[in-house]
């Protein structure tokens, strides 16, 4: 699949806003005052500021309102809900601790509740889409969950929770690579079942319908740097992970928490771009590609 | 509404013979026209005489080539538009309901006031029948020229889509696949018709007919062409053996 930058940044930085915001809903830290704002800030900023990226994807973004009508059958739907929801439960909570310093700790766990049900919801999206067989697994969700945690972990300075998080997300995240990886063959979509000739023999594209490229191939049957996927991995790994958990391990962590969390943005948006380059598309096989490629 | 409705009355859809299809793209070229001229917004395309064209289509002929275990290849020209899936998956990931299937003849089709253009109906279909248009930047599919069928200013034998309309081989028909009485079921029967890609659980309308299997023997004539004597004897003889010594 193509990894549209709209995309990438709209489920790493929602993600990682509404993860802080679990963590601000627990009371873990229980912010008052000025911190209250800034934590509150930040945390809006992100899961807002994904939201909005998020219509850059559109075609036409003037009728993003029509998305709100068709809840009872589209994740894409249901996730602008739960995010005004979840928005609004969050900023009462936080308004009336900035502004009343009156903290309502139950309105916080429900919109920590909240939180997460966006974000499972946000991963259904991917995790529905049954002819991207990497995807359609219940693993999309949990990975989703993971890396929100972590993030809101780590932005919240919850620095025990943060390492093990974090530490149990990279396992996590490799275990799904490798389980992923053989996802399309288990399918058992092939370029037979997709013409229905298997049972006169091996079918390989012959020609294709025309010489360039299309929406299809340019949306869906996206190759480019699969080659260097195992290397990504790698990278992606070290700064989402392994990076953050050392510089949290060190005594003077305080001064380098922005290094912690930069590299971690940054791992995570290496892991979202392999998300979508190396997501095979069953059109795919009309193409000559194979999933392996 | 994209919720699918739990049956629809009739099963309007194409048979599409893969035995006598001979990859004209005659039917590509008919739909493009027709679809661009008429219902929705017109079928664009970018850059047509530069280095790197893109056009929306809905309908689509690849070539495959069939290795079987034994013997030479075979070619199949495969056209490709939308099934017009009983279980669509197309329909119900549509987050504005721009999406339906038609209960009056499961037709699916695009509200194109309503799409916002975000493309997850294209990811959804396991068969790539769905794109967006490069200019208007809505989804564009096939619609089962839904504005030929019912046209009654059109004189009746061109009330049928236009790729069918069109093929000049016949390899395209349409008609009531829900109906087991219809011709194109009958067809489909007949033939051995197929789904394309039936683990994907979309239940396709459309049907594909295999090709028909190579007769065994095709050169009728060939057997008179045998060579009449193995070893040549007499004047041939002693000229072959003259010939050998030089
Ligand atoms: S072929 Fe694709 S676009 Fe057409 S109904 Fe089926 S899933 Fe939808
Ligand atoms: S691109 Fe249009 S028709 Fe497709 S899912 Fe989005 S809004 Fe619906």
């Amino acid at each position: 699949m193509h990894p549209a930058a709209s995309i990438i940044t709209f489920t790493t930085l929602s993600g990682l806003g509404f993860g802080l915001l679990v963590f601000l809903g627990l009371g873990f830290p229980p912010v008052e005052g000025l911190n209250a704002f800034i934590f509150f800030a930040v945390a809006f900023a992100l899961a807002v500021g994904g939201l909005i990226s998020s219509t850059f994807h559109l075609g036409h973004p003037e009728r993003a309102l029509k998305a709100f009508t068709q809840w009872r059958t589209s994740w894409l739907s249901r996730e602008g809900w739960a995010a005004v929801i979840t928005l609004s439960v969050m900023g009462l909570f936080a308004g009336l601790i900035v502004l009343f310093d009156l903290r309502i700790a139950p309105l916080g766990w429900l919109g920590a509740l909240a939180c997460l049900a966006t974000v499972y919801i946000t991963s259904m999206i991917y995790g529905s889409i049954r002819s991207v067989p990497r995807w359609a697994h219940w693993s999309t969700s949990a990975m989703f969950l993971a890396y929100a945690l972590s993030g809101g972990a780590l932005l919240s300075g919850q620095v025990p929770a943060a390492i093990i998080l974090l530490a149990l997300t990279g396992i996590g995240q490799f275990v799904a690579w490798q389980a992923g990886d053989a996802r399309f063959a288990a399918s058992g979509s092939t370029a037979e079942t997709a013409t229905g000739l298997g049972h006169i023999g091996k079918v390989r594209l012959f020609e294709a319908p025309h010489s360039g490229g299309n929406y299809l191939t340019k949306e869906m049957v996206f190759v480019i740097g699969r080659k260097h996927a195992t290397k990504l991995r790698a990278i992606a790994l070290l700064l989402a992970f392994a990076a953050p958990i050392v510089i949290l391990l060190l005594p003077f962590y305080h001064m380098l928490a922005a290094l912690a969390v930069l590299s971690h943005l940054c791992g995570v948006l290496i892991t979202r771009w392999l998300f979508f380059a190396e997501a095979e598309h069953t059109v795919s096989l009309y193409y000559g590609r194979s999933a392996a490629a | 509404m994209t919720e699918l409705p739990a049956s629809t009355m009739k099963k309007l859809g194409l048979v599409i013979d893969l035995d006598t299809c001979v990859g004209c793209h005659a039917c590509v070229t008919s739909c493009k026209g027709w679809n661009t001229e008429n219902y929705g917004a017109a079928l664009s395309d970018k850059d047509a005489y530069g280095a790197d064209p893109v056009g929306s289509f809905l309908n689509r002929i690849h070539s495959f080539e069939i290795q079987p275990e034994t013997g030479p290849a075979q070619t199949v020209h495969f056209p490709k538009s939308c099934l017009h899936c009983e279980d669509a998956p197309c329909v119900t990931v549509c987050p504005t309901g721009a999406s339906y299937k038609r209960v009056e003849d499961g037709i699916v089709l695009v509200n194109e006031t309503d799409c916002i253009g975000c493309g997850l109906c294209a990811w959804a279909c396991p068969y790539g029948a769905r794109e967006m248009d490069p200019v208007e930047q809505v989804m564009k599919k096939c619609t089962l020229c839904v504005d030929r069928i019912y046209n009654e200013n059109l004189p009746e034998e061109d009330r049928q889509p236009a790729c069918v309309r069109t093929c000049p081989a016949g390899a395209r028909h349409f008609g009531d696949l829900g109906d087991p009485d219809s011709d194109v079921s009958r067809l489909v029967a007949e033939r051995g018709g197929f789904d394309l890609m039936p683990e994907q659980g979309t239940k396709p309308v459309n049907k594909y007919l295999p090709p028909r299997p190579k007769d065994e023997q095709i050169d009728v004539l060939a057997p008179f062409l045998e060579p009449v004597a193995a070893t040549p004897s007499g004047f041939l003889g002693w000229l072959d053996k003259a010939l050998e010594k030089l």
